[in-house]
């Protein structure tokens, strides 16, 4: 019932042009935050316009973590692009998205069919 | 006796996982329901992460984490000796943090996921912070 301590996050990209998908597992808290953040600055670096963050399979997220999405929001925003992000429409990921009023500036979408095409 | 715990660990991101888990498996085995245990998992994580972040600045300290049953459900204290907060009250403000890449969620957090919330704090002492969460009733005929 209780998943180990710290399972490490998981990180898959999938580059299209502009658009780059990246799907994340694992708890995403403080110790997970430095490698996440470096993963989508370097897409951010490299040009991606548009990111979807697939968050379906992350187990447990918390301010660290939302801070890290909220952060690369607010480069990627400067630079005209967009997030998204996927994510389970109940559980306590969706919970604390929803609290944290994320919402108002990434879209969270039930899946990639969801996400607007350019 | 009441059932209790007391576990104390160097600051690092490693631990807040750590905690939140071992109070996790606690609040399991006292009859927490599953979405109450997600709870206590954001509140712990919130609390723990925020003596890694704030509570020693530049160096590593201890995280002190103390579980205790209640009557009603389950007592977690987080404590530090740390640098403290210097106004309680501001830094549980929504959006407040000294850090530009946290929301300053934290104590949003710590309070919405428990039924009370107390926080202790004096700059260059440390800070201690005290949550209640109480069990929710069995169903009848459970």
């Amino acid at each position: 019932m209780l998943e180990g301590a710290g399972k490490p996050v998981q990180i898959a990209i999938r580059r299209q042009g502009p658009t780059a998908t990246v799907r994340l597992s694992g708890e995403f808290d403080l110790k997970a935050a430095p490698q996440v953040r470096e993963q989508l600055d370097g897409l951010i670096d490299g040009g991606a316009q548009r990111i979807v963050i697939d968050l379906r399979q992350v187990r447990f997220l918390d301010s660290s973590g939302l801070g890290v999405l909220l952060g690369r929001y607010r480069r990627l925003s400067e630079r005209g692009g967009s997030i998204y992000l996927l994510t389970a429409a109940e559980g306590s990921v969706r919970t604390v998205l929803e609290m944290s009023g994320v919402r108002q500036v990434m879209p969270l979408l039930a899946s990639e069919s969801e996400v607007p095409r350019t | 006796m009441t059932q209790y715990f007391e576990l104390a660990c160097p600051s690092r991101p490693e631990n807040v996982g750590l905690c939140r888990v071992t109070v996790a498996t606690f609040a399991a085995n006292l009859g927490f329901t599953l979405p109450e245990i997600e709870e206590i998992k954001v509140a712990v994580s919130e609390a723990v992460s925020n003596v890694v972040v704030h509570a020693y600045p530049g160096a590593e300290g201890l995280i002190g984490l103390r579980c205790e049953e209640s009557a009603d459900g389950l007592v977690i204290s987080v404590h530090d000796k740390g640098v403290g907060i210097e106004d309680v009250a501001k830094a549980r403000q929504a959006s407040f943090s000294t850090d530009p890449e946290r929301m300053g969620l934290g104590f949003v957090f710590m309070e919405s996921f428990s039924d009370e919330f107390r926080v202790e704090s004096q700059p260059g002492k440390g800070t201690r912070i005290e949550m209640r969460k109480r069990r929710e009733a069995p169903a009848e005929g459970a």
